[in-house]
């Protein structure tokens, strides 16, 4: 445990302005952000950030974006970004936002879909719900790789895969509506069996995704041996 | 930090014009009805379901889910804000104020923990329960209350962020002094009003 960055528990809610420091397109409709903060300090693995956005007029939006990145980057957070084509904020930073424009954040938030280092851990992302999953699997494989966490990640076709480089051994994939050439791994929504292949039964789970996935999920892993309260997870809401 | 604008963002979404004034800073206006819990749905069934008031008060009460159908009805028209930010502006729910609840209970302390199935709580001080503000609700725009939703009842207190809105609560604990629920150990503001933006403990 005392490998695990020391976290002030508290958030610090304050608004600053950070710097876009590399984008990264992940997919089609998935960009990455590393953003550089000046008051930066380090999240708890599945915490999120507020972005504002302010237009000349004054209008603002705000939306919540989980972290992807380890808090061992420090200085900076990678917030990775779906684009909802009736949204006001994700299409701003795929289809306006450049490396070097300012973006007001303020953050670490929300203390409860967090991973303090417990094990056995089975992340259970479906599309862009894997985000705040992989801050949690890139921290373990840096200060804990030898700690036993499997990601199962549901994804409907190839071309949507998130972090696709990133994913090892320690990730159970399965594509629901296409999967790539010769693939012998899993297909169709997640089940019994996946879980099972994981080997992880008991411990803690965190599942994200769409509140359909999130049920079939943790419906899921009650069956499996999961107690309710080990079961930690986060439903998107539209947030364009 | 004011004065900050963000290079080329222009306004895309707009709430209709009569409900514009009714949108609270940092909220954006929704149609649907999102769902966010923390934690899987818990399978309440109404055969199952009971309501009790208990704590520091004169006479705890206990009702179950036929004793409760028997109270006064009410349909409350109201707008919802979530502190994920997404509002919903008029919608309604029906269900029992939380003033008829407490009657007959006394209530010896100023502040209540609402608590559900499932293990979920949030903290109210009771003026926030009292006075026609704040009901057991069993429908929703006219339907009974879905599962995901927190049916078969959720406590409704519409003039607060929604999380305070527990759902599939089981009762209300009355108390002396004020003390964290679930969010409001997790970084969420104690008291969470929309209009002030209180979203987070420091906010």
């Amino acid at each position: 445990m005392d490998r695990l960055t020391p976290v002030e528990q508290r958030a610090p809610g304050r608004w600053q302005i950070g710097t876009i420091a590399r984008i990264e397109q992940e997919t089609p409709r998935v960009k990455s952000f590393r953003i550089g903060l000046p008051m930066w300090m380090p999240h708890l693995p599945g915490q999120h950030y507020d972005v504002r956005l302010t237009a000349p007029d004054g209008y603002r939006a705000q939306r919540s974006y989980s972290v992807a990145s380890s808090p061992l980057d420090a200085g900076e957070i990678e917030l990775t970004i779906d684009r909802l084509d009736d949204g006001e904020v994700s299409p701003y930073f795929h289809d306006v936002a450049v490396e070097g424009d300012q973006v007001e954040v303020r953050g670490p938030f929300s203390s409860y879909f967090v991973w303090r280092g417990e094990a056995p851990v089975l992340l259970v992302g479906g599309g862009s719900g894997v985000v705040p999953l992989m801050a949690i699997l890139r921290h373990r494989r840096r200060t804990m790789p030898e700690l036993g966490m499997r990601l199962v990640y549901s994804v409907r076709t190839p071309e949507e895969v998130i972090y696709a480089d990133e994913l090892r051994d320690d990730a159970l994939l399965t594509f629901t509506r296409e999967s790539p050439d010769g693939w012998a791994g899993h297909t169709g929504r997640i089940d019994a069996s996946l879980i099972g292949e994981t080997g992880i039964q008991s411990g803690t789970a965190f599942v994200c995704g769409s509140n359909g996935f999130v049920e079939t999920a943790s419906r899921l892993l009650l069956e499996s041996g999961f107690e309710p309260q080990q079961i930690r997870t986060e439903r998107f809401g539209p947030t364009g | 930090m004011s004065g900050f604008v963000s290079r080329g963002f222009q306004r895309r979404r707009r709430p209709p014009e009569e409900l514009a004034e009714r949108l609270p800073p940092g909220q954006y206006f929704e149609r649907g009805f999102p769902v966010l819990t923390a934690g899987p749905t818990p399978q309440v069934e109404p055969d199952a379901w009971g309501f009790r008031v208990d704590g520091m008060v004169g006479q705890e009460r206990e009702l179950t889910w036929e004793e409760f159908q028997a109270l006064p009805f009410e349909t409350v028209p109201c707008d919802i804000h979530c502190v994920t930010k997404w509002s919903k502006l008029g919608t309604s729910f029906g269900g029992v104020s939380v003033d008829t609840l407490l009657d007959g209970v006394e209530p010896q302390g100023s502040f209540a923990m609402a608590f559900s199935y499932g293990g979920y709580t949030t903290n109210l001080p009771l003026d926030d329960l009292t006075g026609g503000k704040a009901w057991v609700v069993t429908e929703h725009e006219g339907e009974p209350l879905p599962r995901e939703h927190g049916g078969p009842a959720r406590l409704l207190v519409p003039h607060l962020y929604f999380w305070k809105s527990a759902k599939w609560v089981a009762g209300l604990r009355i108390m002396d002094h004020d003390e964290p629920g679930f969010w409001e150990q997790n970084g969420y503001h104690s008291r969470g009003d929309p209009w002030r933006e209180q979203r987070y403990w420091t906010d």
